[in-house]
């Protein structure tokens, strides 16, 4: 017998942050994210845990940057409209590079939109949303499974990148409800961020590698920290100093973009003879899925693929399985995003196929099977 | 100032600071790493905290634990460090439009959950760094480089805010009078909850020159000629006390509880027995 759990999406997430480490919650509410804050009120405090509900999602963020610095592993969890908001505090955390995993639960946008209903517009909100430029990264669950253990890998990249990541889930797979076994499911190694244990001289951003992750001191232990939001040399001091900036944009670009073999996760299903290649990710995955089951039923060729890492984007990958492809199919609940970033990637003789909702609704595999080669 | 305090408390590389001169920020900093002296605590278990604009430097000059935040938003950022760490001393300095217009909102609920933060207001009634705009606390009439025809929005008294949101420990001090400032910083420092300092302070370069009043000297006995300790005030009418603003202590109450003993003591207890 397995210890087979029934659970909805967002309850998945915050169990796999508790199993992750995760000791430090703020948040606001919203819809549809609300229940990954209600799990971790009940949950958090029987380990000791913090859980605080701010006045809004801009102090929810700077909340958990905060408790960061002080050496908890945090997480707030929220929807587009909440993003909006947090976009300054997004920018904080990459910039001082604190750990810290924001779940977004996306819904229809813009603004408001509609609370209660599915979107997955919110992809670039997450790759571009704060001023200035920076990579970032994001991963997209698809089951309520994968909700669990991609909350522990996005706090694995957290830590060992000192980066904000986001776990980009939408309002079906955040809503939906599904089978765990907690017997049989495969968890990571629990990461935890590099701390500087000696005596020895500690400076806040000390590491000389241009795409280094400097180890952290927590407030409050043996070496004074010293972190600035506004451009700051290795002593966590500001800098007006061209050399230093040079140095701190390069290294922040650097230490995701040249470990993105080590973040960059995929899957895919390939057919050697297919000319339509799919490519879905989140809800749209599922909805992919099985329209590969039905299409080849009817015995089409056609492949699949599926970014789980979504930022960076697995661009190299994706290119890798283009061999006699004609057609991308790409449905998306938005007006089209990934299907942007595959434009950037292949020539004039791929088509590109988008399929999308901009209703709140799901897309249908028959409305993918119809555009099947 | 004592060299010896200076050294301990103070992060010699960067001085000389930025600020103008006349400005009064220079003389707060004075009576905060005095304070620190006074009561004696260890650099290691202090926390400053700031936002952005004149104030936000501050903690560039103080050797501690510091986290320069962005505008606004530094009670936020504290907030979650005392949580996570509740034997911090955590000291939060602001300016009047970082504390009141951008960050009005964390201000009153920081208040409000009387969470164990010192929250220093660093007051000279403008926005100094962005070039002299009008603020929250800039009086009606004053001049301002985006009020050119007078300033028609009324003021926040900022101690009436906060007491009213909740804080446990309110005063208001200034730069002229050094040992109210000294001895409401200590106080605030000590006191259990949120304790709330609104510190008048000096901007000759913005305010001063915009309102016809350019020396640093004129712009300290400005204070002094228009401020009136409380407890002269209490036995004054509202005539007599005319336009002048009220400093010294307004609230210190040790009677409510703080919020992250609350949580230990109600939250985590519970749970813990629940399961």
């Amino acid at each position: 017998m397995g210890n087979i759990k029934f659970l909805q999406g967002n309850e998945a997430i915050a169990l796999g942050a508790l199993k992750a480490g995760c000791d430090f919650f703020a948040g606001y509410p919203i819809t549809p994210s609300s229940e990954v804050a209600t799990t971790m009120s009940i949950e958090l405090p029987k380990i000791h845990g913090k859980f605080i509900q701010m006045e809004d999602e801009i102090a929810s963020l700077a909340a958990c940057i905060g408790a960061s610095f002080a050496g908890k592993k945090t997480m707030t969890a929220t929807s587009g409209p909440g993003i909006s908001l947090m976009t300054e505090g997004i920018g904080v955390a990459i910039m001082t590079e604190a750990p810290v995993v924001i779940i977004n639960a996306q819904r229809g946008g813009p603004s408001t939109g509609q609370a209660t209903k599915v979107g997955q517009g919110d992809v670039m909100q997450a790759r571009w949303g704060s001023h200035g430029g920076y990579p970032i990264i994001a991963i997209s669950p698809s089951t309520v499974e994968e909700c669990y253990i991609y909350t522990i890998h996005a706090f694995n990249f957290a830590e060992r990148y000192r980066i904000p990541v986001f776990v980009l889930s939408d309002e079906v797979v955040s809503h939906m409800k599904e089978n765990i076994d907690f017997t049989s499911v495969s968890l990571p190694t629990i990461i935890n961020r590099k701390r500087h244990n000696s005596n020895d001289e500690f400076l806040t951003y000390n590491t000389s590698d241009p795409r280094g992750v400097p180890p952290m001191v927590d407030f409050g232990e043996r070496h004074l920290t010293r972190v600035s939001t506004t451009t700051h040399d290795k002593r966590g001091w500001a800098t007006k100093n061209q050399n230093d900036i040079n140095f701190l944009h390069r290294r922040l670009y650097n230490k995701i973009m040249s470990n993105r073999e080590d973040i960059v996760m995929y899957e895919t299903d390939i057919d050697v003879e297919a000319k339509t290649l799919v490519v879905g990710f989140g809800c749209s995955f599922r909805s992919s899925k099985q329209a590969i089951i039905e299409a080849r039923k009817t015995g089409k060729k056609v492949s699949l693929f599926r970014p789980i890492i979504l930022w960076p984007f697995p661009d190299k990958e994706l290119k890798e399985i283009l061999r006699g492809i004609k057609r991308i199919v790409v449905p998306e609940i938005s007006w089209g995003q990934i299907s942007e970033e595959i434009k950037k990637l292949v020539n004039d003789n791929i088509e590109i196929v988008k399929v999308n909702h901009v209703d709140g609704t799901m897309i249908t595999p028959e409305e993918i099977i119809e555009k099947v080669l | 100032m004592n060299t010896d305090i200076k050294l301990k408390y103070l992060r010699t590389g960067k001085l000389p600071h930025i600020w103008c001169p006349g400005c009064g920020h220079g003389i707060i900093l004075g009576a905060i790493v005095k304070s620190f002296d006074k009561i004696g605590w260890e650099k290691d278990d202090i926390v400053v905290v700031s936002g952005i604009g004149c104030s936000g430097r501050t903690p560039g000059y103080i050797d501690a634990n510091t986290l320069h935040t962005t505008h606004g938003r530094a009670l936020a950022f504290a907030t979650g460090i005392k949580m996570a760490k509740p034997n911090l001393h955590i000291v939060i300095i602001m300016g009047d439009g970082d504390a009141s217009a951008i960050g009005g909102n964390h201000l009153i609920h920081a208040a409000r959950r009387n969470i164990d933060l010192t929250a220093i207001v660093f007051n000279n009634k403008i926005y100094g760094m962005t070039g002299g705009q009008y603020s929250p606390t800039t009086p009606q009439k004053a001049k301002a480089s985006t009020a050119p025809y007078g300033n028609i929005e009324p003021n926040f008294d900022l101690a009436k805010l906060v007491k009213g949101a909740g804080a446990t420990y309110v005063a208001r001090a200034t730069a002229y009078h050094i040992a109210l400032l000294e001895k409401c910083i200590c106080n605030g420092f000590t006191h259990k909850g949120f304790s709330f300092i609104d510190v008048l302070t000096t901007c000759p370069t913005q305010y001063g020159r915009l309102n016809k009043m350019k020396s640093p000297e004129g712009n300290l006995l400005m204070i002094k000629d228009n401020t009136i300790p409380r407890s002269k005030a209490e036995s004054m009418t509202d005539e007599e006390i005319g336009n002048r603003i009220i400093i010294g202590e307004f609230v210190n109450n040790d009677s409510s509880r703080e919020y992250t003993e609350l949580y230990t003591d109600e939250i985590i207890k519970k749970a813990m027995n629940k399961e």
